[in-house]
């Protein structure tokens, strides 16, 4: 089974491995990370997984981020609504199954207040879920984000990455428009069940 | 009066939202930013005088203190002012903890504990009967939290809270009366005027 999956993800992600290097270093996490800077966003709340692990240690390892945890992502989306208020750029990092508890704050407070929520999300659910309940939750995301028209995209490849990031943080800012880049198990790697 | 307040004895007077928010705004005189929660806790924050610097929430029940903290990190100069319900407080609790652990000095939370859903028909909150908000932001890691025993305590504990430093909670016991007015539901005007007001923007 381990080799089955080293061999899925050598061939869906091409030249990355299953941490989403490439030779030459780059990861997404790193991308990330310098996207967040070069558009002067500082603040980042968060609520934990697995795969965003080394995003989040190598946030709070820089000085230039606040980043830290919070109970719920709801209450990270009214942080970061509150600080773009007071002129302090933000972004959100959570899971699927923490999208998926959102609907009611991205429909009373982000869209019709036209705030850029930026919202970073790890998908579980899919290529090689383990937990029925996490590839359920997964299938109501896109919808919900849809019935709003969020803008959104999933992103699969490290060479497109990097595209995908700046320029989703600078048109919601631009437009003052939520955005939600889901972080697919084709860019990360994502989580398998432990040997 | 009130049928409401059967929760644990304190020596705290039941006293009036808009008579309070009125009190807390007239205060004001460095252009203090404040959140009102929603329903009546911002219809009468809309009552007792609207300024740009006031942000009325339209829905996202709950997140009156999270959003308030937000603007608290952006401006750590500009002091902050968050006023909730008990039964909006209680749909986020782990906001308090958060709150703690960033210790923002310019943030300065009141709870309106009225121990009712008064805007849907007054039902008793869950923990009306049991709980003690106050005693629940001690324990969430917010020492600096207090029941306002009447009037003149709760103008007191808000000069105390304008010239040291934060976090700082007040409860304060109020009836059962609803909001007087309503606030204009015009969300995008609401968070423009809120920016320029806290001078993250300018107007066109």
């Amino acid at each position: 089974m381990a080799a089955a999956e080293a061999q899925t993800k050598a061939q869906s992600v091409g030249e990355t491995t299953s941490s989403g290097t490439t030779s030459n270093g780059t990861t997404w996490h790193g991308i990330v990370l310098q996207s967040l800077k070069r558009n002067d966003i500082k603040l980042v709340p968060y609520v934990p997984d697995r795969v965003l692990t080394p995003l989040i240690k190598s946030l709070h390892a820089d000085p230039y981020f606040t980043t830290f945890a919070t109970s719920r992502e709801e209450e990270a989306v009214g942080i970061v609504s509150g600080a773009w208020m007071g002129g302090l750029r933000a972004a959100v990092l959570m899971q699927t199954s923490g999208f998926a508890t959102l609907a009611n704050v991205l429909a009373s407070l982000a869209m019709p207040y036209q705030i850029p929520l930026i919202m970073f999300v790890s998908e579980r659910g899919t290529l090689g879920e383990f937990n029925y309940g996490q590839s359920l939750v997964c299938r109501t995301m896109r919808p919900v984000l849809d019935s709003l028209a969020m803008e959104h995209h999933t992103c699969t490849r490290l060479d497109e990455f990097e595209f995908i990031v700046d320029r989703s943080i600078k048109q919601a800012l631009t437009t003052q428009a939520p955005v939600a880049l889901i972080l697919s198990p084709l860019l990360t790697g994502g989580k398998v069940l432990d040997k | 009066m009130n049928t409401h307040t059967s929760a644990p004895a304190r020596n705290t007077k039941i006293m009036n939202r808009f008579d309070l928010t009125s009190r807390l705004i007239g205060k004001l005189k460095h252009d203090e930013a404040v959140v009102g929660g929603i329903g009546n806790t911002n219809f009468d924050l809309w009552a007792a005088g609207h300024r740009p610097q006031n942000f009325y929430m339209l829905g996202s029940m709950g997140l009156a203190f999270p959003i308030a903290l937000g603007v608290a990190l952006a401006q750590p100069k500009r002091k902050v002012f968050a006023l909730e319900g008990d039964g909006s407080l209680l749909m986020q609790l782990g906001c308090l903890s958060t709150i703690a652990t960033l210790a923002p000095k310019n943030l300065v939370m009141v709870v309106m504990d009225n121990g009712v859903y008064q805007i849907t028909g007054s039902q008793p909150t869950p923990a009306a009967a049991v709980a003690d908000i106050v005693a629940i932001a001690v324990a969430s890691g917010l020492t600096n939290s207090v029941w306002a025993a009447d009037e003149e305590d709760f103008e007191r504990l808000l000069d105390q809270s304008l010239t040291t430093d934060g976090p700082t909670l007040i409860g304060v016991r109020i009836d059962d009366k609803p909001g007087t007015g309503q606030t204009r539901r015009d969300p995008v005007q609401i968070r423009e005027r809120f920016m320029i007001g806290l001078g993250a923007r300018q107007p066109l």
